[in-house]
């Protein structure tokens, strides 16, 4: 079981408010990511979870018990660290025996444990190396192998990947969505980055100074971002805003349109602009479009061979279903 | 050719270095192993020749010479033992954040900028003394009969001005042991239901060990070598005559300088038998 419930939770450093009161819930099994950019507290919020910080005021409760005051060892919560924090001195085998040594648990059911969760995380003919004979991807493991044998009622990630080179990255995500699937334990993670929350989550929370901004599935949030943060956030490259008259033609003081719902023509179409740079990838090509009058840039995904160059005039049509309207407060309208 | 001649310039920019250290540590090394072999006494007659190893043969023999490495022996275990305890906690506790932490902090490091002399005075005539002393004070106080520290707790009252000096030093490189300890792997251990003693014993501690390893190097060769703190306090008498202290017995107060040359080459012996000690329990700290 692991279920968690945040009610008007609140984190105050001095003066500085870091989490104004907010509200959440976390159903058993969920895997969530909470995604934002850098200093938006995603991170003081996990902690607070995890019990590593005193929130200021309102409750913590986890499986309907609270939990507000608990020691950190007492929430039956296991977390995976950005550095891993692996004890240096000790050999992968006692790392992922520290927390059962700590509870007590007899050497039979110990050995059974660490023997599974090698089993599972590929780390059998490392058990006896120290972390600092491992590489990135394998001290990730451990970390992982370290939580997992504490049977937790759920895991805290705090940006395990980003230490990770993008091909082992892509890899780990591959290994963590697994395992989730796997033990079927709620799962909070915390990240920066937006790719990780749509290709993982189950429910992503957008957080923005503290503030969460839409709570929802990965389609949920592409399909419908609540406000203009949101849509700016979630989707890659970022969405196209256009302001002004070509706005208020569809009634609203902003338009958002993704590159992906943009089709581009050498010969015509509803809107008129120079190719800029244009980032080749293969499947995809990325043409930054200038010059349209909208705004100043214009991002639009073609396919992977396109014909124009640098300097050479296009027209882009936008799919009109896929048009995103916000008011003059950023937030949606339908 | 490049890698050759910058090889050659680095000997020669290297070269006064080594020679300075190679004197300074080979003249007096060979004249004390010079002396050791000759019967030498300054003020009853001079250099009156070779005597082969007679001079070690009377060192060893007379009376004071085992005494006086248990004493040395007594003194570096315990001062080491005092530093490194009372420096870990130490450290512990300055690693806290609190009000006034600079000035604690210089506070606590000052008693190493004392030279070892002074120190040792101000210990025996304001601490120690039995009767003016503050600690004959306080015992007074409480209605006890003051401690005639020097003649009758001898070796404690050194031990303690000598463990006074060194606990700076072991506190300060302690410190930054324990500041350069990952908060993260703390927390970690925090999450997997450590609580604080067992947070200390296998994740502080552990992380300290090289750190400990580096003090008890370096104070032992200091340790070895403690004088001016007897010197200005017991002069040796009461069981506190060190290896060393026999060894300026030997030749300023006897006026033999062979016999106290012989006593240095057996310093320099016991020396390296401690050194090969420390180095096996502790050395495998260091990669």
């Amino acid at each position: 079981m692991g279920r968690i419930t945040l009610e008007n939770v609140t984190k105050t450093f001095g003066d500085v408010t870091v989490i104004p009161p907010l509200n959440l819930t976390i159903e058993d099994g969920e895997f969530v990511v909470f995604v934002g950019p850098s200093g938006c507290g995603k991170s003081t919020l996990l902690r607070l979870i995890a019990g590593l910080e005193d929130v200021s005021g309102g409750q913590i409760r986890i499986d309907g018990e609270d939990a507000t005051n608990l020691a950190p060892a007492k929430r039956k919560l296991a977390m995976v660290f950005q550095s891993y924090a692996l004890y240096p001195h000790m050999t992968v085998r006692k790392n992922i025996a520290f927390p059962m040594k700590m509870a007590g648990i007899d050497q039979a059911e110990q050995d059974r444990r660490i023997e599974a969760a090698a089993k599972a995380l590929n780390l059998t003919d490392y058990l006896e190396r120290r972390p600092g004979q491992l590489s990135g991807g394998q001290r990730q493991r451990v970390a992982i192998g370290r939580a997992i044998v504490r049977e937790p009622s759920a895991f805290l990630f705090d940006e395990p990947l980003s230490n990770l080179d993008a091909a082992l990255r892509v890899g780990m995500r591959m290994e963590i969505s697994e395992l989730h699937k796997k033990l079927a334990t709620t799962m909070v993670y915390v990240t920066h980055d937006q790719v990780e929350a749509m290709t993982m989550a189950d429910k992503i929370v957008v957080l923005q100074a503290g503030v969460i901004e839409q709570v929802g599935s990965p389609l949920d949030l592409y399909r419908a971002p609540r406000n203009r943060f949101v849509a700016g956030f979630i989707g890659s490259p970022k969405m196209n805003f256009i302001e002004g008259a070509e706005a208020a033609k569809h009634d609203a003081q902003c338009i958002g349109i993704r590159p992906e719902h943009l089709t581009a023509s050498a010969s015509d179409g509803q809107w008129k602009g120079v190719v800029g740079v244009s980032e080749h990838l293969g499947s995809d090509t990325f043409l930054h479009v200038h010059d349209t009058g909208l705004a100043e840039t214009m991002t639009v995904r073609v396919g992977g061979e396109f014909a124009l160059h640098h300097g050479d005039t296009v027209y882009l049509t936008p799919e009109a279903d896929k048009i995103h309207k916000f008011d003059a407060q950023g937030l949606r309208i339908e | 050719m490049a890698t050759q001649h910058s090889r050659s310039a680095a000997r020669i920019m290297i070269a006064p270095a080594v020679i300075l250290l190679l004197g300074w540590m080979l003249v007096p090394l060979v004249m004390t192993l010079y002396f050791s072999f000759k019967k030498y006494l300054p003020l009853r007659g001079g250099d009156l020749g070779w005597v082969g190893f007679e001079n070690y043969s009377r060192f060893v023999t007379s009376s004071s010479f085992w005494p006086s490495i248990a004493t040395t022996l007594t003194l570096v275990v315990s001062v080491l033992v005092i530093t490194v305890v009372l420096g870990v906690l130490l450290a512990l506790l300055l690693d806290r954040p609190m009000w006034g932490q600079g000035i604690v902090r210089i506070l606590v490091i000052a008693p190493f900028f004392v030279m070892p002399t002074v120190s040792a005075l101000i210990w025996k005539n304001m601490f120690m003394d039995p009767i003016n002393g503050l600690l004959a004070h306080l015992w007074r106080a409480f209605g006890a009969e003051p401690i005639q520290w020097m003649s009758q707790a001898s070796m404690p009252s050194i031990i303690i001005i000598v463990s006074w000096q060194w606990l700076p030093f072991a506190t300060l490189i302690l410190l930054t042991a324990i500041q350069s300890l990952d908060g993260e792997q703390l927390e970690a251990s925090e999450m997997d239901g450590a609580p604080p003693v067992k947070r200390f014993w296998y994740i502080i501690l552990p992380h300290l060990s090289r750190a400990i390893t580096v003090v008890v190097l370096i104070q032992t060769i200091f340790l070895l070598a403690v004088f001016a703190e007897i010197f200005v306090t017991t002069g040796g008498a009461f069981g506190t005559k060190t290896l060393s202290y026999l060894i300026f017995q030997r030749v300023l107060e006897s006026q033999n300088v062979g016999l106290g040359s012989a006593g240095g080459v057996y310093a320099i012996i016991l020396a390296n038998i401690v050194a090969m000690f420390l180095m096996r329990i502790v050395g495998k700290n260091l990669d």
